[in-house]
């Protein structure tokens, strides 16, 4: 029987496929308990409102005719949370964690900032300075910045090609490929190549520090993702399905890099596709097969972190909300208000947090969208408070001008 | 061995001598209004002396016969969208109903068909004189984006909108350019006009019969943020619905063309559109039809924020990431004062004293990047494929930016740890030889006969860039250093990277050159 093979009859076992991983866990790093937090960002504007469904109301249904979600218990309807809202049928692989109260949402959730250009509210939602546009670095970039150095190579990680704004700034992350590629050598790899290389960009410039960060990171990623007792097949509890692609297999490297690297303490992802202004669906079609995606992708990386969920705070946003009434076209328009989600330990799950300000024609914000009642930094910051441990001062480098208000989220997080 | 390696390290020095001769201007008027020097263009351009050079590339001339031999074999790059609509529209219809097998014949036939459109996008950066041009092709797509991964009509049509909507009109004017790219299949689709009403429209045929359509404000928001008045050009939402309601009927027929019918594809159908008077920008829109969308498009062109917008977006592409603002205002007031003509515009702004500063530098983009050291190199390549997997993998793959916005032009946006190690080992294939050359792999013009061979060329060729020796016996020839120096002099290379590529063993010297800081910027 080959290692494979092995593996593969583990995970027939059970539980027993996660084995290697909290195995390598734990010889790398003993017991971790440093926090950390992974933030996947959702770029378009995704529809909250068929995510997380406030079936209770009737201008949901008389406003989306084509296109609601079906009250639960009815055929293609939401699963109920609390008697209030309903999750879109296409999550039911995130139903576990709500459940086990590690999942919750924060809805009608937003920017004070009324822009409804995709491009302007993702550049706030990253600088975590709404309106204001000449802030130089990203808010997970102050947010390293503040938090203690725990040592090894790779602090935080952004997934993709690109540094997105989000993580610029003066600290350190590192971008990791995405896909198979993130485990592949390269020409650098080849001492010969390397050393030359090396010398090239001895120099002490932004393009020599940059060089620098990217041949350490990629030898960190190639040695963790390449080791003996983890590979990408091995952390797949297949049970003969096919290995994880796109967003899911992202995942499922990035939870590997998490632990093999005590000292990760931050982790970006992105995915786009939300912009639904035509035909997105109720609980099949567009929208749909984009959140089973996002939702297995979510799973794989929940299950894969095993125990160490309980120190991670996955948080899911978007940069601003869909109008309340369907188009033309059976898709939505760009609106406001939107959901923010949770997922790890430390939280008050299995609730739907937030002031809900209703649907009702006088609640909408400027007469089409959802409000918000609650400012995302209002969200982030406790998050970094709590979970994160930021003190008041660390966490104004962070947000400044985050309002002190947190009516109706005042414990996301067991404090 | 240690021969080569002297002689390239005496050939070094004499050319960084001839370097210094040189202003540099030339070889900096290459890299901002080409995409870098061939071998030779240096020269050529000092004879020339810039501002002729310039005024020339104003003008665009046919292109050589070689590379319209190249261009032609590349068959479905020379039909218009509605004839591509009427080759492959009717499977399109069909699709629904198709097996897996004949859904997959039909996707690779898709799939061929934006390939040949990125080959020609390729070969026409790596091979037309006409630089200047080529260049604008690429800076207004990218202001315009569409994108070849929304849907098959989507894919289908990326190329005919470069060739119909963008390319005829760079040095055209603005209006011209808008209007095109307004009524074009590829943005109506990509942007949702085609498919928003006045509110209540019932078609009256097709697949949608009778089902109550209404507005979509996709398009009529991003016209003003992106493509003319800026964000902060003062527009409120209710001119974003207003604008929508009065583009409402600027649609095209996928059906009409797919049975040949229609020349360009667009058509304003008079039934969808919203008839009520609307008030946009501060004005009264009586009911005209089509005449409203097109004196919507009017005030938009010559709105002296849409004359900043552009001024402000053509200096950050070729002058600096911060753009000068004197130099944004001059060419800004070229724009007003010739109603939008591309042409003075750009004209004005290359002939700038700011245009050729030594002193601004911009980071090269994955594309510009590898335009520039494939140009330098002068490989003559056999099959683009690993150059666009590599453009794919750099995060700046050819049609491939989802969003309206298109791609950034900054060093924010580009210089990242993962971006110059990506760099650095697509040099050293490239210095190594190592890319399928047309000495090293014979040509394989007709692709679908051909494709399996194609595709495990580029696999390959990808496995060779990504790994491995200088030495095995499917590797080409590496490039000399010594003709890389001359083709690129007036670059400023700093004594520590004359000593590291001198120190190096002669196959990896090219390689050093295309990797080093010096080469990331333009």
């Amino acid at each position: 029987m080959d290692r494979r093979q092995l593996l593969k009859s583990l995970a027939l076992g059970g539980t027993a496929g996660l084995l290697p991983l909290s195995r390598g866990w734990a010889i790398e790093s003993g017991r971790s308990a440093a926090p950390r937090l992974i933030v996947v960002m959702l770029r378009g504007a995704i529809d909250g409102l068929n995510v997380v469904v406030p079936y209770r109301e009737s201008n949901y249904y008389q406003l989306r005719g084509s296109i609601a979600i079906p009250k639960p218990g009815t055929d293609g309807g939401a699963f109920d949370l609390d008697g209030r809202f309903g999750l879109h049928p296409a999550l039911s692989s995130l139903m576990p964690l709500w459940q086990s109260q590690q999942l919750a949402f924060v809805h009608a959730a937003g920017s004070p900032d009324p822009t409804r250009s995709h491009f302007d509210a993702q550049d706030y939602l990253e600088s975590g300075t709404p309106g204001v546009k000449n802030t130089a670095d990203g808010w997970m970039n102050r947010l390293l910045g503040a938090l203690p150095t725990r040592g090894g190579a790779l602090r935080a990680v952004s997934l993709g090609p690109v540094l997105p704004r989000i993580v610029s700034g003066t600290n350190t992350v590192a971008s990791v490929p995405l896909g198979r590629s993130a485990a592949r050598k390269t020409a650098l790899d080849r001492p010969g190549v390397g050393a030359a290389f090396d010398r090239l960009y001895a120099e002490n410039s932004a393009l020599g520090a940059a060089y620098r960060e990217g041949r350490d990171a990629h030898q960190q990623v190639l040695a963790d993702l390449n080791s003996a007792d983890i590979s990408p097949e091995a952390n797949v509890a297949d049970n003969g399905a096919p290995p994880p692609r796109g967003f899911a297999l992202d995942a499922a490297q990035l939870a590997t890099l998490i632990l093999r690297n005590p000292g990760l303490q931050l982790a970006f992802m992105q995915i786009g596709g939300w912009d639904t202004h035509v035909n997105q669906g109720g609980s099949q079609g567009q929208l749909a097969n984009r959140l089973t995606a996002l939702g297995n992708g979510l799973q794989t990386l929940t299950t894969q972190l095993g125990p160490e969920l309980a120190n991670t705070m996955i948080v899911v946003l978007s940069e601003f909300g869909r109008t309340a009434k369907q188009n033309g076209n059976g898709g939505t328009d760009h609106g406001h208000g939107n959901v923010i989600w949770l997922l790890g330990g430390g939280l008050h799950g299995g609730k739907v947090h937030g002031d809900w300000p209703g649907l009702d024609d006088s609640a909408l914000h400027e007469q089409r969208d959802l409000a918000v009642t609650s400012d995302y930094r209002s969200v982030l910051a406790q998050v970094s408070e709590r979970h994160l441990r930021l003190n008041d001062r660390q966490l104004a480098t962070v947000f400044p001008q985050a309002p002190a208000s947190t009516t109706g989220i005042s414990t996301l997080l067991r404090s | 061995m240690r021969t080569a390696t002297i002689v390239s390290a005496v050939l070094l020095l004499c050319c960084s001598v001839v370097a210094t001769a040189d202003d540099g201007s030339a070889f900096r008027l290459l890299n901002r209004l080409a995409y870098g020097p061939r071998p030779g263009d240096v020269a050529r351009v000092q004879q020339f002396g810039t501002e002729r050079y310039i005024e020339q590339q104003l003008q665009p001339v046919a292109e050589p016969v070689v590379l319209q031999q190249q261009l032609a074999a590349l068959k479905t790059t020379t039909l218009s969208a509605a004839e591509l609509f009427a080759t492959y529209g009717p499977q399109l219809r069909k699709l629904a109903k198709a097996d897996d097998a004949a859904k997959a014949e039909y996707r690779d036939s898709i799939r061929e068909v934006v390939e040949q459109a990125e080959d020609a996008r390729m070969l026409r950066a790596l091979y037309s004189p006409n630089q200047l041009q080529e260049v604008m092709v690429d800076f207004w797509f990218n202001h315009f984006n569409v994108y070849d991964g929304k849907g098959l009509q989507g894919r289908l049509l990326v190329g005919p909108y470069e060739r119909e909507a963008i390319r005829p009109y760079v040095f055209g004017k603005f209006r011209d350019l808008l209007g095109a790219t307004a009524k074009h299949p590829a943005m109506l689709f990509y942007l949702d006009n085609w498919r928003s009403t006045a509110e209540g429209f019932k078609p009256a045929a097709g697949p949608n019969k009778d089902k109550p359509a209404g507005l979509n404000e996709n398009y009529a928001r991003e016209v003003m943020e992106l493509h003319t008045l800026g964000v902060d050009g003062g527009y409120s939402q209710t001119d974003v619905t207003e604008l929508a309601r009065i583009l409402t009927g600027w649609t095209y027929d996928p059906r009409a063309m797919a049975r040949g019918g229609g020349d360009s594809g667009f058509v304003f159908v008079a039934r969808r559109h919203d008839h009520g008077p609307k008030k946009f920008l501060g004005t009264t829109f009586d009911d005209s039809g089509q005449a409203e969308g097109e004196w919507a498009l009017d005030l938009l062109a010559h709105s002296p924020a849409t004359a900043q917008h552009i001024a402000y977006q053509l200096v950050q592409y070729f002058v600096a990431d911060v753009p000068p603002p004197a130099l944004v205002q001059r060419v800004a007031a070229r724009f007003r004062s010739s109603d939008g003509d591309l042409r003075e515009t750009l004209r004005a702004l290359l002939l700038s004293p700011e245009f050729l500063d030594p002193n601004s530098k911009k980071f090269k983009t994955p594309y510009q990047y590898l335009l520039s050291a494939l140009r330098a190199s002068a490989v003559e390549l056999s099959n683009l494929r690993p150059v666009l997997v590599a453009l794919r993998s750099m995060g700046q793959p050819i049609y491939g930016c989802p969003t309206p916005d298109g791609w950034m032009n900054t060093q924010d946006a580009w210089l990242n740890p993962a971006a110059l190690t990506q760099r650095v080992n697509f040099a050293t294939a490239l210095g190594a030889g190592r890319l399928p050359t047309l000495a090293t792999v014979l040509a394989k013009l007709d692709l679908k006969a051909n494709a399996e061979a194609v595709e495990n060329d580029t696999r390959a060729a990808m496995n060779a860039v990504e790994r491995e020796p200088q030495n095995s016996p499917t590797a080409g020839h590496f490039l000399a250093v010594s003709d890389l120096q001359i083709t690129l002099r007036g670059l400023v290379l700093s004594d520590a990277t004359q000593a590291t590529i001198a120190q190096s063993p002669p196959p990896l010297q090219a390689a050093l050159l295309l990797g080093s800081p010096e080469f990331m910027y333009r």
